[in-house]
């Protein structure tokens, strides 16, 4: 079986290469995820373009319902210091 | 109305009011978690508000999304902006970043 977590990994990773990306099937259910992710890339961008970036990445995956959900956090190295 | 009328009114309503909240349902009656959690941060907040029932307008709930380009009601508009919807309003209220931006 394909680990779908690995999927969302790798495609996020594709339009943020230097990100730190965590994800997770919290539910064990292969599909509700969540994801963590944290890039210098999201300086200066609102919430919403943040998660859009991303959400763009797993469009196909979204669309077929393979990732039926995400929850997404998303942070930059100086937010996540701060935590 | 058209899809692209809507998207019109969508913009007047959004630079006439400081806080709009789209969303399923009302806030006093609301239709889905989501919207309801929404409508519980602004009213924790003190917030005024005014809302729109997507459920009741099957164009507004398509034109809100394509709108916005964002596919999942509720959404919240502070001062035009697009602010997003539930996950980033809770992330945003758990940080106080909400309660600066709705202060400033």
């Amino acid at each position: 079986m394909t680990d779908i977590c690995d999927l969302i990994y790798e495609r996020i990773a594709s339009v943020l290469p230097n990100a730190t990306i965590t994800v997770a099937d919290p539910h064990h259910d292969q599909t509700h995820f969540e994801a963590l992710v944290i890039s210098d890339q999201f300086e200066g961008m609102s919430r919403v373009k943040r998660h859009q970036m991303v959400m763009k990445s797993l469009q196909n995956e979204m669309q077929s319902n393979q990732v039926h959900a995400l929850a997404l956090k998303t942070m930059t190295p100086s937010e996540w210091a701060l935590l | 109305m058209s899809i692209e009328a809507k998207k019109t009114t969508i913009q007047t309503t959004i630079d006439t009011n400081d806080v709009v909240l789209y969303m399923k349902g009302t806030p006093a009656q609301p239709m889905c978690g989501f919207s309801a959690q929404v409508v519980g941060i602004l009213n924790e907040l003190g917030v005024p508000f005014v809302s729109f029932n997507v459920l009741a307008d099957e164009e507004l709930r398509q034109a809100i999304k394509e709108f916005s380009d964002w596919p999942t009601i509720p959404q919240l508009y502070i001062r035009g902006e697009f602010v997003g919807g539930c996950d980033i309003t809770t992330e945003l209220y758990q940080t106080g970043e909400l309660a600066t931006l709705l202060k400033s």
